[in-house]
C-alpha cells in the first residue's frame, strides 16, 4: 500500500521512533517565534541554563500586538511594549534573527517565512501560532505549538509527537468568477464543522486547488485549524516551484536541481489510503460569508440567515440562537442587507500582495459608502512596500480607505485597531468569535473581494453585485 | 526538574467539582511574560473571598491539593501548571483530570494522581476534622496515606516514570542526543538557514500616521 504525502514527510523527519507508547521524535526544519507565545520559552531555557540548538533554522518577528500607526514612536500599551522588548532582548541574548518593526521584513510571520523563501516544499514547519497551517501550502508538514513546546524546540530542534491520521479534502470543477480560496474554505469549514478535522492533517487536492495561485493555496491551509485539524497541506507542483525560485532563502545551483527532484517525489501515492475523505465541488461555490460567531457557520451571500428553530442538532441550534443574538441578527435576514461599519482586509489569511491586488482592482474609481470605514493592513512590510511600488496605496487612500503598517492589527484586536461594541465587521481574517476584533465587537469573514465590494455598497455584497451599481457599470459580472 | 518519590505536606481540601483552568488562573494574568511568580493569580477570583481554603490559616501551606472530579477542565493554558505550582503545589488528586491539563502537569513536574471518588470523600473528611493535616504521596508505591488511611492512586506508567527520574520532556529528549545529531547529518544542503540573514534591504519603512 502507498503512502500520503503527510506520511512520507513525517518518515523522513524520523530523529527516533517512539517504543512502548512513548511518542516519535521528530525533527524541526524551521522554527518562527513572534512575541506572544515565547517570553516564557525563553525563559525556560534561561532557568535550566540551555541553550537554543539551532539559532541557524529560527526566527523572530514582531507582529501580535504592534501598532500599525506611528511605528518609529516607542509602543504606547504597556504590555504590548514589555512583550516586544522582552522578545528583542531574548534574540539578542540566544542570537536569533529578528525582523523588527520598520524593518522592511518585519510582519506577520506567515507571511514572513514564505516570502523569505524560508518556507519550502517538503519542511517540517511550527510556531507558537495556530495559523502555521498556512505554510503547509507548499506541501510542508507545518502545524501550531505551545508555549512549553516552543522551548522544547528552542532546546533541541525537534519535538516528541504521536502520528495524526489523514484526511483527504478532494475539490474538484471549476471555480467561478467572483469566488475565491477564501470561499473555498469556507464552504469546506461549513461542511465538516469546527471540530470535523479533530486529530487530522487535512491534504487538499483535485483540479480547484491545482488551478490555484500559491497565494491562495496558503488562504486554504492557512483556515485548516478552524476546521480542529492540527494541519493542512497541498502536495507542490510547478506553481510552487515557481513562487520559491529566486526568493532570498531559496537554493540556488545544483542545490535547487537536487531540491527540485525531492520536492518531485512529495505527492500521495495513487494507492494510498486516508483515513477520512471529503469531496466537495468548486463550480457550486458562491461567494461565502459568516453569520455567527464560529467559522463553521457560514452561508452563501445570497442567504438568509438561518433559523434556529430548524435546526435539529440540539447542540447547533443552541449556538446558533447565541451567536444571531450576540450578532445582533434576526432569523431570516438577507446576509446581503447587513449595513458594515467597518472593513478590515489583512491578516495572514488575506494579507498578501495578491488579496491587496484583487481588492485594489475592485475599488478603482469607485467611492466608498459614507458610512462604512476600511482598513487596509499589509500582511508584511514587504507586501506595504511592494503594493506602493505598484501603486495601489494610492488607490486605496483615493477610495478612503485607511494604509496601515503591517501586523496582525484587527484580526485579534490586541493593538489598537480595534472594534467598538456593537460595531459590524466584514473581515478578510479567520476567526469571528465573540470579543475576537474587539469587546462586543460583530465579525463577519469574507474574501477580499466581498471586502472590496461591501465597502463600495455598504452592505455585504460581493463584486456582482456592482454591476447594479450605479457609480459604475461592468466591473466584476 | 526534580526527581519526585515520595512528598510529605499540608492537603487542602478543595470542595468543588469541574474547576476549570480559567478558575485556575483567570486570562488577565496570561499577559506576563514570566514562567514564574504566579502564586498570587491561583484562583485569584475566589482569594477575595475570606472563607476561601487557602485564606484559613491551617491551610495556607498547603502542597497537596485534593479537588473534586474533572479537575482543570478549559483551556489548554500551560500557565494553570505554573500557578499551582509557584503556590507551592506538588500534587493533586482527584477523581477525574481533563486530559490536556493532565499533560501538561505531566510535563512540568506536577503529580495529577486519580483516587477514587470514594477516597476522596474519606479523605476531605480527614482533612476537614484535622486541619492543617499532613498527607503522604508516595509515586513508588502509588499510595496516599492520611493518618490510618492509606488508599491507592493512579497514574499512567510513562508519565510516572519519568516524574520518578526526574526528566522533563526536553530532558528526555536530550538522553537521545546523539541521534539528533546524527539526523542532523543526513539533512539535506538545499533546506534552508535563516543565518546569515539573506535580504534584500533597499526598502525603508516609512511609518503610517492618523488619517487626519
Ligand atoms: S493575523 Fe491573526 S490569525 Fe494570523 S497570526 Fe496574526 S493574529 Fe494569528
Amino acid at each position: 500500500m502507498g503512502t500520503t504525502l503527510a506520511e512520507k514527510l513525517w518518515a523522513d523527519h524520523l530523529v527516533r521512533k517512539g517504543e512502548d507508547g512513548a511518542p516519535d521524535l521528530i525533527y524541526i526544519d524551521l522554527h518562527m517565534c513572534h512575541e506572544v507565545t515565547s517570553p516564557q520559552a525563553f525563559e525556560g531555557l534561561r532557568l535550566a541554563g540551555r541553550q537554543v540548538r539551532r539559532p541557524d533554522l529560527t526566527i523572530a518577528t514582531e507582529d501580535h500586538n504592534t501598532p500599525t500607526l506611528d511605528i518609529d514612536k516607542p509602543i504606547a500599551d504597556l504590555t504590548s511594549r514589555t512583550q516586544v522588548d522582552t522578545l528583542r532582548n531574548n534574540a539578542k541574548e540566544f542570537g536569533i534573527r529578528i525582523h523588527s518593526l520598520g524593518d522592511a521584513d518585519q510582519g506577520i510571520v506567515h507571511v514572513v517565512g514564505p516570502q523569505l523563501g524560508l518556507t519550502m516544499p517538503g519542511m517540517t514547519v511550527v510556531c507558537g501560532d495556530s495559523h502555521t497551517s498556512t505554510h503547509g501550502a507548499f506541501g510542508s508538514l507545518a502545524f501550531g505549538i505551545g508555549t512549553s513546546e516552543v522551548e522544547h524546540v528552542l532546546a533541541t530542534q525537534t519535538l516528541p509527537l504521536k502520528p495524526f491520521k489523514t484526511m483527504a479534502i478532494n475539490v474538484d470543477g471549476e471555480l467561478p468568477e467572483g469566488s475565491t480560496a477564501k470561499d473555498i474554505i469556507l464552504a469546506i469549514i461549513a461542511k465538516i464543522g469546527t471540530g470535523g478535522g479533530q486529530g487530522y492533517v487535512l491534504e487538499y487536492r483535485g483540479e480547484a486547488i491545482r488551478k490555484l495561485s500559491m497565494e491562495a493555496r496558503m488562504t486554504i491551509c492557512n483556515m485548516s485549524i478552524e476546521a480542529g485539524a492540527r494541519a493542512g497541506m497541498i502536495a507542490p507542483d510547478e506553481t510552487t516551484f515557481e513562487y520559491v525560485k529566486g526568493r532570498p532563502h531559496a537554493p540556488e545551483g545544483a542545490d535547487w536541481d537536487a531540491a527540485v527532484d525531492y520536492w518531485r517525489t512529495l505527492t500521495t501515492d495513487d494507492d494510498a489510503v486516508f483515513d477520512t475523505e471529503v469531496t466537495l465541488n468548486a463550480a457550486d461555490l458562491e461567494p461565502f460569508v459568516t453569520w455567527g460567531t464560529n467559522p463553521g457557520q457560514g452561508l452563501p451571500l445570497s442567504a438568509t440567515v438561518p433559523n434556529p428553530a430548524e435546526i435539529a442538532d440540539a447542540d447547533e441550534r443552541e449556538a446558533a440562537a447565541n451567536a444571531i443574538k450576540y450578532m445582533g441578527l434576526t432569523p431570516g435576514q438577507p446576509l446581503r442587507d447587513l449595513a458594515i461599519d467597518t472593513v478590515f482586509l489583512g491578516s495572514c489569511t488575506n494579507g498578501r500582495i495578491e488579496d491587496l491586488r484583487a481588492a485594489a482592482e475592485i475599488i478603482q474609481g469607485r467611492t466608498k459608502a459614507p458610512h462604512t470605514r476600511m482598513l487596509v493592513v499589509p500582511g508584511s512590510a514587504r507586501v506595504r512596500l511592494q503594493a506602493e511600488q505598484e501603486g495601489l496605496d494610492k488607490v486605496f487612500i483615493e477610495f478612503g480607505a485607511e494604509w496601515r503598517n503591517a501586523g496582525c492589527s484587527m484580526c485579534l484586536g490586541m493593538n489598537p485597531d480595534q472594534l467598538k461594541p456593537e460595531e459590524r465587521s466584514a473581515s478578510t481574517s479567520n476567526r469571528n468569535f465573540e470579543g475576537r476584533q474587539g469587546k462586543g465587537g460583530r465579525t463577519h469573514l469574507v474574501s477580499p473581494l466581498v471586502a472590496a465590494a461591501t465597502a463600495i455598497r455598504g452592505t455585504l455584497s460581493s463584486p456582482a453585485d456592482l454591476a447594479d451599481a450605479d457609480v459604475l457599470v461592468g466591473a466584476g459580472a | 526538574m526534580e526527581k519526585f518519590t515520595t512528598h510529605t505536606g499540608i492537603g487542602v481540601p478543595l470542595r468543588r467539582s469541574n474547576v476549570d483552568t480559567d478558575q485556575i488562573i483567570p486570562a488577565v494574568y496570561l499577559k506576563r511574560v514570566t514562567r514564574t511568580g504566579f502564586e498570587d493569580a491561583l484562583f485569584a477570583a475566589w482569594r477575595g473571598d475570606e472563607s476561601f481554603i487557602l485564606n484559613q490559616d491551617e491551610y495556607k501551606a498547603g502542597s497537596v491539593l485534593v479537588a473534586g472530579p474533572d479537575f482543570g477542565t478549559g483551556s489548554s493554558r500551560e500557565h494553570a501548571v505554573w500557578a499551582l505550582k509557584d503556590y507551592g503545589f506538588k500534587v493533586v488528586l482527584a477523581s477525574r483530570f481533563a486530559d490536556i491539563f493532565r499533560g501538561n502537569s505531566g510535563k512540568q513536574g506536577l503529580v495529577t494522581g486519580i483516587v477514587s471518588q470514594e477516597n476522596i470523600e474519606l479523605i476531605w473528611k480527614l482533612l476537614e476534622t484535622e486541619p492543617g493535616k499532613e498527607i503522604t504521596v508516595s509515586l513508588e508505591d502509588r499510595t496516599v496515606t492520611v493518618g490510618e488511611l492509606t488508599v491507592p492512586f493512579e497514574i499512567d506508567d510513562y508519565v510516572r516514570w519519568r516524574l520518578m527520574e526526574g526528566l522533563d520532556d526536553i530532558g528526555l529528549t536530550l538522553q537521545n542526543e546523539a541521534d539528533i545529531t546524527a539526523f542532523e547529518a543526513t539533512r539535506d544542503a538545499w533546506r534552508p538557514k535563516t543565518l546569515p540573514a539573506k535580504t534584500d534591504e533597499k526598502f525603508v519603512v516609512e511609518a503610517a500616521r492618523p488619517a487626519q
